[in-house]
């Protein structure tokens, strides 16, 4: 029996297999790579391309086992797209776990505030975020089937990885990405779970040597667009080691692109002349590579850049700068991970003003800070810590953070050597998919945080203020998948033919014991207390029927049960018993 | 007795840069290079070359002709190494009034935009291995379309020379699968910003 991970990434998405026979490894991606022409490559870039068909005939996407198509994901996509950016969906995935937007409206490719007034007269396809990603999805299924006919991939287990600050609403639009996308046994697996498992698959027994009881791990992911912090115990049950995931930081939109770009302003002042915006992405492209090399091991002092000339005419034009590593590393190893305090804070975005309706981009581009930040939020030091993503390939980079660890604790960090940092989550997703029939270590998590609906306090009306929101505690921290909470009865009750919109709330536990969570279900809890972050309200339509009269007050308990996909859903259970109802998230746009 | 005798004479046979005696000749066997030298090639046969395009059984319209394939397969590696590399535009373009540092300055994307298409699609390795300039044996029963005699070859095999090129050898093309209805012709569209 064959299980598949995917990493279904910002930038790029990977597929890894591992059976009885053979370990977790990586699988090869065919894709469209230039116009009629399908290669496999390791990784498949998450970009769709929507173009018309004067922009890009529908012969030149077609793949192996297609005929001619509108659409393209991949190599080219992300290429082409570049001359096509009206045409071009990128970074769907943040785009998921946006509750700016209404995420199953077709809003991709995104036109910015301006745009959308001119939404009906623009023409061509657009996709919602969650169409976008099952078309990543689809295309990994369909690439898999055609060189594996005798395993198709609707009947193997999927692993399919999200961010662990994924919201139950983003968690909920993936699962429903990945059957959409033809997956029918799917399970959500959090990445840095999913790189530790690779960690734990590349290392075999020598895990148990290299961490002990007690021992902290900070999984570090620094991919192209985002960063995410994690923490995960080690703690000894009578004489077992055992794996706990303890602590999910925020998804912070932040990472090596935004490197990459300050990079290339920095070059570009050099160059002498204004650079149209084929040549701008050719000089972003030779900023990542500068980078790679300048951070990297056995860096030059100098580094020569070049950008080709536009037209036929290549040496003519091409325009010469250079990049000093001294330059390089102020730049980027003191612009995005400078030395900081364990006290210093990420400088948030100040409230007011108008914005741009658009991605919430972190406003500090300090990582090292938003790290401190979430290190002192959890009250934990690391012992160890595992990187993971492209952008902590750089030693320099990679040196930066373990010395700022070591700093605020005041004492070792070690680092765990992991897997290839671009596709150690999906063979971990692989190898997670073994783990669970029986062989290997787990890690103990179950839902990242705690979850609360809103519960108006029954008090006198008093005109010009809000009757104050107690959170009631539906579902603890930690629930494994498949267990269900059955609250309580409380004074709950729905009415029927009217939408019961309930506001719906989330808090971490700190370690410490400081902060809001109390661990119960059942427990009531102010909902603006420190550390509760409000979500997409939850709600429901009880259409009347022959039990249930139109206004009719019907008495309810809530229960809350984490599905084996690994999705979180709210159940009304009328308490005469003759009737159940599953309150659906609101992905609408918020006010 | 006689072979003790031979043992001494072919031991200072070598050792003062004599011939050896033809008995002892006789003796050894008839492979064993007399210097140092290079196995034999480790694949006698070129490895097959991967055809990635999709099986003839899965495709029921009429086929191209194989000369078509051909030129379109060679057509289509033009088009990758202009896209990555901009190879043709470099090739086509007259160096005379450049100098070597402006040549040099683009040669460098060139090259490793070249590289990148030949590291994703083709794996390759030396014909022989060994440093160039080296004194190596071309043994017995060696290939000649794997190893080019330079010079006139005297007698038998093993020949012994010295390795001026060390050769390439395909040994995995993952060629792009090419679709039908694509003119190949075209290895650079025209671009036109609007």
């Amino acid at each position: 029996m064959t299980t598949l991970g995917i990493d279904l990434g910002t930038t790029n998405s990977a597929l890894a297999a591992a059976d009885e026979a053979m370990p977790a490894h990586a699988v090869p991606i065919a894709q469209v790579i230039g116009p009629g022409e399908v290669a496999e490559r390791p990784t498949l870039p998450s970009f769709l391309l929507l173009p018309g068909e004067l922009e890009v005939p529908a012969a030149q996407l077609q793949l192996p086992w297609s005929g001619p198509m509108r659409y393209a994901v991949g190599e080219f996509a992300r290429e082409r797209g570049a001359e096509l950016p009206h045409r071009l969906v990128a970074s769907a995935k943040s785009w998921l776990c946006n509750p700016a937007i209404d995420r199953t409206a077709q809003v991709l490719p995104f036109r910015g505030a301006q745009r959308e007034l001119e939404r009906d007269m623009a023409d061509g396809e657009r996709v919602s975020p969650v169409n976008a990603s099952a078309r990543y999805l689809a295309h990994l299924r369909a690439a898999w089937d055609d060189a594996h006919p005798d395993e198709p991939a609707s009947e193997q287990d999927v692993l399919v990885t999200v961010p662990a600050s994924f919201d139950p609403v983003a968690r909920e639009l993936t699962a429903v990405a990945a059957r959409e996308a033809g997956f029918d046994r799917v399970t959500l697996l959090e990445e840095p779970q999913a790189a530790f498992y690779a960690y734990l698959a590349a290392r075999g027994d020598a895990w148990r040597r290299e961490l002990a009881p007690g021992d902290v791990v900070l999984v570090c992911d620094i991919g192209g667009g985002t960063t995410d912090f994690s923490l995960i115990e080690i703690a000894d049950d009578a004489g077992n080691l055992v794996v706990e995931r303890i602590a999910v930081g925020d998804h912070i939109l932040l990472g090596g692109d935004n490197m990459d770009l300050a990079l290339a302003a920095l070059v570009g002042r050099d160059l002498g002349r204004p650079l149209d915006a084929l040549q701008q992405r050719a000089l972003v492209h030779t900023c990542r590579r500068a980078k790679e090399l300048l951070l990297g091991g056995a860096a030059p002092d100098v580094l020569p850049i070049a950008i080709l000339g536009r037209g036929s005419r290549l040496i003519g034009g091409t325009l010469k700068a250079e990049v000093r590593r001294a330059q390089a590393e102020a730049l980027l190893i003191d612009g995005f991970f400078p030395e900081v305090e364990a006290g210093a804070r990420a400088a948030q975005r100040r409230a007011g003003g108008l914005r741009e309706l658009g991605l919430p981009y972190a406003h500090d581009p300090a990582v090292t800070r938003h790290l401190a930040e979430f290190v002192a939020r959890f009250g934990r030091m690391p012992s160890h810590v595992l990187f993971n993503g492209g952008v902590m390939k750089g030693p320099a980079l990679a040196a930066r953070v373990v010395g700022q660890l070591r700093a605020w604790a005041g004492r070792d960090v070690r680092v765990l050597a992991g897997a290839d940092p671009d596709l150690a989550v999906a063979l971990g997703a692989a190898h997670y998919g073994q783990v669970r029939r029986g062989h290997g270590i787990r890690i103990r998590g179950g839902t990242a945080r705690a979850y609360y609906v809103g519960i108006e306090s029954a008090m006198p009306a008093i005109p010009g203020f809000a009757p104050p929101i107690k959170a009631l505690c539906v579902a603890p921290q930690g629930l494994e998948e498949g267990s269900t909470v059955e609250l309580p009865d409380d004074e709950l009750g729905l009415v029927v033919g009217e939408p019961q919109v309930f506001r719906f709330f989330a808090a971490a536990a700190r370690p410490d014991g400081a902060g809001p969570v109390t661990g119960e279900a059942g427990a009531l809890v102010d909902a603006d207390a420190d550390g509760m972050v409000e979500l997409d309200p939850v709600e429901k339509l009880v259409a009347a029927d022959a039990d249930h009269a139109a206004g009719q007050l019907v008495p309810i308990r809530l229960e809350a049960h984490v599905t084996e996909v690994g999705t979180l859903e709210l159940w009304c259970v009328a308490r005469d018993g003759r009737g159940r109802w599953k309150l659906e998230y609101s992905v609408r746009e918020r006010a | 007795m006689s072979r003790l005798f031979l043992a001494f004479a072919c031991f200072f046979g070598v050792l003062f840069g004599k011939k050896l005696p033809s008995g002892a000749l006789a003796l050894l066997p008839a492979t064993t290079p007399p210097a140092p030298t290079v196995p034999a090639p480790a694949r006698p046969a070129p490895a097959p070359v991967k055809d990635a395009r999709p099986e003839p059984a899965r495709d029921d319209r009429p086929r191209v002709s194989t000369a078509q394939h051909h030129r379109d397969g060679a057509l289509a590696l033009l088009a990758l190494l202009q896209r990555e590399g901009r190879l043709i535009d470099f090739l086509q373009e007259p160096l005379d009034g450049f100098s070597d540092a402006d040549i040099g300055a683009a040669a460098r994307d060139v090259h490793r935009g070249c590289r990148k298409v030949l590291e994703q699609h083709l794996s390759l390795e030396p014909v022989m291995p060994g440093a160039e300039e080296a004194r190596v044996a071309v043994p017995k029963g060696f290939d000649p379309a794997e190893i080019r005699l330079i010079g006139e070859a005297r007698g038998e095999p093993p020949f012994r020379g010295t390795l001026r090129h060390h050769g390439w050898r395909v040994v995995d093309a993952r060629l792009p699968a090419l679709a039908d209805g694509v003119d190949r012709a075209v290895i650079a569209p025209a671009e036109v910003e609007l």
